[in-house]
Parts: structure tokens; sequence; C-alpha cells
């Protein structure tokens, strides 16, 4: 799960980290009021999304009156931001948050996750600030420099201190850089994080050292020990397709294809992706129903896939590993009868009974075309959408 | 002989008496799996589906030799159940479960750092040998004892695999789905070194995804064989996925370039591994791999 910017800040603030004065506003009037109850005569005016790359995109702006705010914020709302990392079709603003600006000496990367290779978390910091950690560990490796610690020993100061004499700093910002880390190390455990991102990290020209902008994923196999956590849930920024799925316990992702796909099990999903798109042809979703292929799920299944205004043909790719294929059939034909599939449907199935399974889905009356293998299945969705359109 | 489930295993459930369970042991017995009692809490001196069931995994070895053991209990009892196992002193645990934190799985993999109990999963399918038994929710039937040794991440392709080269009239020694979940009990590494010690396994085939880096820690592991040596096939899924989205399985998702499909099957071909481009083409890649038409 993903949080906002501001919320994170609030969080880690909460732990002890150095975060800069700031609040959220949803109306351009609000963050006026934002901006003048905090005083002082520059702030800045963050577009608050779920994703990377604001700043590049204009979601980020330093203004220097509180009329500057108002008017920015309004400029911010409602406007669609289109960075690397939202895809085409962007994100709405919906939130902007105002902060306090402050005199930046220099700005570093910070990071922690869970490495693993070696089960730890794992700190990553680099004199590289404000670029992409990708970006310097394809272009520089040398300069990311990781420090793993030991769950059982907790965090330790020296672990802290190899971090900032690492990045070189003076005795003054290493000292606060020690406190930083062991407060964020802190948030990351006790809140079961997957992953905290401060890029950057700023040193002030008065040595302190402050998140700029905070990124926080939580483990979602862990939000049934945070419900506060789970509260700060903005779904607004989720595919509400994907949220139903979620609600049935199903694992789907919108893409941007035209051939919808229901697969049970993640690795065969991705592999009748993968063949879909070898065959021609160009995945709508990633959709995971799971071990039992019931018809309730089938019937929610095939419902969200046909939300999809683009999807012209759907492939049913089941391996019924111990489940009978007759009753996973009994199910897809069920399901398909309810929800009216009116698009070409490709069904292959693999397992015990299967040719039972295949009788049923043949004397259904439906217009299901049969396919013996994943490949198979694949051509003949990727014919028949070529066919129907 | 097979790893990991063999002639000598003696096999307990945790969880035997909830439906997961009860379900999968019935399955296990009617795949003359050596299944020999039940674990559950507060349910000990019950017998079920004809198995005694014990309060703790300590008095269920002391009183049948057990030597292994397939966890079926829910995520938030799915760690301690583990670090039990292994306070037992049993040889293999295989953990169905699925949804366990994260942050419990780094404390077991820590804990047991240096211990010989050999963790498979949590998040996997299980482990199947051919004629020797399973453990976990494989399908017994699609599987054929045979020469090739089976590792994947994922479950449903484990079985592909296991249809491919039963098909092909290769058969498998063992299958081991490792799982999911991005920290884990064995990888890759751990169980190619089983594979290649066993006399019965011929070859290797090797099914990965994206997400992590488990699969270039295979491909050097694999280069650097220098006497012994088998041939390995392999496929990794996701070559589509879009980058920073997590299909699935919470370790399938890719955030740097060494954790795509192409960076890992590129690093697998320079091993010399036969690399299959679709799961359909395994086991004539295993086959190719082995020289056999």
């Amino acid at each position: 799960m993903n949080i906002h910017e501001y919320q994170a800040k609030q969080i880690l603030n909460k732990f002890g980290v150095a975060v800069l004065r700031g609040g959220v506003a949803y109306t351009p009037s609000e963050a006026k009021t934002v901006a003048r109850e905090m005083g002082g005569d520059l702030w800045v005016v963050k577009a608050q999304i779920h994703a990377g790359g604001r700043g590049k995109a204009g979601g980020v702006k330093v203004v220097k009156s509180l009329g500057d705010v108002e008017k920015t914020a309004k400029e911010l709302l409602g406007k669609t931001l289109v960075t690397h990392q939202t895809g085409p079709k962007g994100k709405e603003v919906k939130r902007v948050f105002v902060e306090e600006g402050c005199a930046i000496a220099s700005e570093l990367y910070l990071g922690m996750l869970i490495d693993r290779e070696t089960g730890c978390v794992t700190i990553l910091a680099s004199t590289e600030g404000g670029v992409e950690i990708e970006e310097v560990a394809r272009k520089s490796p040398k300069k990311i420099l990781k420090v793993a610690i030991d769950p059982l020993v907790g965090m330790q100061p020296y672990y802290a201190r190899k971090v900032a004499s690492g990045l070189g700093l003076e005795p003054k910002t290493g000292g606060a850089l020690v406190k930083f880390l062991l407060a964020m190390y802190r948030a990351f455990t006790e809140l079961d994080c997957s992953q905290i991102e401060i890029n950057p990290l700023v040193i002030t020209k008065d040595e302190t050292v402050i998140a700029l902008d905070a990124k926080i994923n939580f483990d979602d196999n862990a939000l049934f020990r945070h419900k506060d956590v789970e509260e700060l849930r903005d779904e607004d920024e989720e595919d509400p397709a994907e949220r139903e799925a979620e609600r049935h316990s199903l694992n789907y992702i919108n893409l941007d294809g035209n051939i919808g796909c229901m697969v049970n099990g993640a690795g065969l999903a991705m592999a009748t992706m993968d063949i879909i798109k070898l065959s021609g042809g160009d995945p709508a979703n990633f959709l995971d129903v799971g071990g039992g292929a019931t018809r309730e799920r089938v019937t929610v299944a095939f419902k969200l896939i046909l939300s999809d205004p683009n999807v012209e043909g759907v492939m049913v790719n089941i391996f019924g590993g111990i489940m009978r294929c007759d009753a996973i059939a009994d199910g897809i034909v069920a399901a398909a009868r309810e929800v009216d599939v009116h698009v070409p449907l490709v069904v292959r199935l693999e397992g015990t009974n299967v040719d039972l399974g295949k009788k049923i889905l043949a004397d259904s009356g439906l217009a299901i075309i049969p396919a013996e293998t994943m490949a198979d299945a694949a051509e003949k969705i990727v014919q028949a959408v070529k066919e129907a359109s | 002989m097979a790893v990991l489930i063999t002639a000598e295993s003696k096999i307990i459930c945790q969880g035997l008496t909830g439906s997961q369970g009860t379900f999968h042991s019935e399955q296990a017995i009617a795949y003359d799996t050596n299944l020999v009692a039940g674990v559950t809490p507060d349910k000990g001196g019950m017998t079920h589906l004809d198995l005694p069931v014990f309060n703790t995994v300590a008095e269920a070895v002391a009183k049948t030799g057990a030597n292994a053991t397939g966890i079926f209990v829910p995520p938030v009892f799915a760690a301690d159940a583990i670090l039990e196992a292994a306070d037992a002193g049993l040889d293999l645990v295989v953990c169905i479960t699925d949804g366990i934190p994260v942050r419990d799985m780094q404390r077991v993999k820590r804990e047991l750092k240096d211990s010989k109990t050999v963790v498979v999963g949590p998040n996997c399918p299980g482990v199947l040998s051919p004629g020797f038994g399973k453990i976990g929710i494989m399908p017994g039937y699609i599987c054929e004892k045979g020469k090739v040794g089976v590792v994947s991440r994922s479950g449903t392709l484990s079985y592909e695999a296991a249809v491919q080269t039963t098909t092909a009239g290769l058969g498998q020694s063992t299958i081991i789905g490792i799982g999911g979940d991005p920290v884990n009990g064995t990888n890759f590494v751990q169980a190619l070194e089983l594979f290649l010690d066993d006399d019965d396994t011929e070859g290797m085939v090797l099914i990965g995804e994206i997400g992590g880096t488990a699969e270039v820690e295979a491909a050097e592991f694999i280069k650097s064989w220098k006497k012994k040596k088998k041939p390995v096939a392999a496929f990794i899924a996701g070559a589509s996925a879009p980058p920073g989205r997590r299909l699935g399985h919470a370790g399938a998702i890719v955030s740097s370039g060494a954790e795509t499909a192409d960076a890992k099957k590129e690093a697998l071909r320079s091993a010399g591994v036969e690399v299959a481009d679709t799961i359909t083409s395994i086991g004539d890649a295993m086959k190719k791999a082995l020289g056999v038409s």
C-alpha cells in the first residue's frame, strides 16, 4: 500500500524524523490559510499524487506570496499530472501540500528496503540526491553505500555512523543523520514498511538534516496489525476495478491492451500475458483468480475484465491442479451466462477430469472457443479479436 | 533417490485439523505419502484422518520419529510454526501459508541462519517426489518418477513443467516450489545444489519470474560449476509486465534493471542454460539441454 508524501512525513515526524512544517489542502483557500498560519515569506506548493517525478512534471512550485500560494494551488488542483510513473493517462491532483521553504546546502539520497538475498532491512545512501537511485545504480554503482541491519540486533548507532562517514558528512550534520536514521528504522519496523525513500535528504545551510521528500510503502501482508495505517489509504489514487477485485480477494491489475485474461496462479497469469504478447496480442489485465476458481469468483472476474471498455476478447487459462475441471467448467459456464460475455471467449483447461470439463463447455450452447494448450489459446484469442474487429 | 522427500521421510502436518490441512493431507495420503501425525495446539490426544494429533511438534517427533513437516496454519501463526518445527529438530519444513508479513519471515530467516533445518516456502505449492510422496498442494497425477529436478517460484508454472516433462517421457526426481515471497527459505541456488548432488537427477528445470535477483544468482552459481555439471533449462515469467507494479506474488515487482525478465534470461543464457521463450516449450528446452530427442 502507498500513501501520500504529506502522510509519510506526518508518520516519520511522529517517530522523530526531521521534516519541514506544512499542511495539506483540498482547496486554494485552504492552501492560503495553511501558508498564512505557518508564516514566513517562502512556501512550496506540492501536488499530492501516488507517483514520483512530480517536480519535472510541474507539480512542485516555489512561491513567495500568500496570493501566489492560492493561485498555484488553484492551478494544480484538478490538473492531471503525467510523470514517468503515472503512465500516459496521468493522475488528477486532488490534494496539495503547502510546506515552508528551507536554505539547501546539498542534497543526498537515503532509502531503506528489505534486501531479498539477506532478508535484512538495508540502508541505501548516496551523495547523488534528487536523482532516481536506479539511475545512480546504472551509471555509478560505486556511489551507492549499502548497510544491512541484522534483524535480531536491530538498528545500532554504529550502523548509522557508517552511513554518515560514508557520505563524508561533517560532525554536526553526521550526528543529526545518526538521529534521523535511528528514528527512520524505528518507523520502518514498527509499521511493517516494505520501503522508505527520502529523496532528496537535504543538508541545510544551518547544518541540519531534513527529509525534503518522503515515500513510504507498506507490506500488504502486515496491514492487519496496522489499522491506523490502512485508514490513510486514498481510494482516489487506486483503480476502482482493482479495489473491487481486492474486496473479492482477487488479484487484478488493469493494463493498456485489449485481450482480457483470467488465470489461476500469479506465475501462470504472467506467463499467459507473455504468450498473448508473443502471439501478437496485447494483454488488458493481469488477473489471478486463485486456487478456488469457483462460480462466484469467476463471475466477479468476468465482470471486472469486461468493465474495461478496451477489452475485445477474453482468454481463460485454468490449471485445475487438485480442483476438478468439470467443477471449474460448470463455474465458467454459469458465470459466462450470468455476465453475458459479449466478446470472443477462449478457454483452456488442464487438470483432473479435463475431458469432462471440455464436454461441459462444448454442450453449454455458449460461443466458447476451446483450446488445447496455452499457445493454442493465445493464438486463437488473438485471431478471434482480429476477425471480430 | 530424489531430494528432500525420500524413502526415509516421516511427515507431520501442522494445522492438520483445519480445512486446508485436512483436505491436502487426505490428498497426500492418497498419494502414498508417509504421513505419521498432525499437530494442532490444544487438540492433542485426538485422532484425525486416522492419525494421532499432538499439541506440539516436539511431542510429535518424540512419539513418531518424524523428520519433516508441512505447515497449513493461518499467516499470523506461521512464523511461530516454522520456528517451532526447526526447534524440534526436523530436517525439512515446508510452509504453504500465503500472506505472512515480511518482517516475520526476516526474523525466521535470521534465526535459522545456521540451522540444519531446510525451510521451503512460504507461499509455495510444496515439494513432491514421485514414488516417495508429497508435502503441499501439488497434484500428484501430473507427475511421474523420472530424471528431471524442477524448481519454481510459481505453483501453477511448476505444474506446467511437471506435465511437460511427464509428456516428454523424462519424468521428475523431485519438484520444489520455493514460493513467491520476497524473503523465503530455500532459494534457487540451494535447490540446484540439492539436485546437483542427487544421483537420480540428470537435468534441472528452473522456473523464475520478474523481481529480485535470485535467478541471476542461480546463473552465477551454474557458471561456477566445474567438474560436476548437469544441464539446466529455464523459463522466466513476466516479460510483458509493466515496471513498478506488483503482479500477484509480493516478490514479483520490477524495481531495477537487473530484475526484468530479459536481464534474467540473458544471465541464464550466458551460463549455458537453455532458456524457453514460452512456458509451453519448457519440456522441449529440457530435452534439448539433455540432448535427447
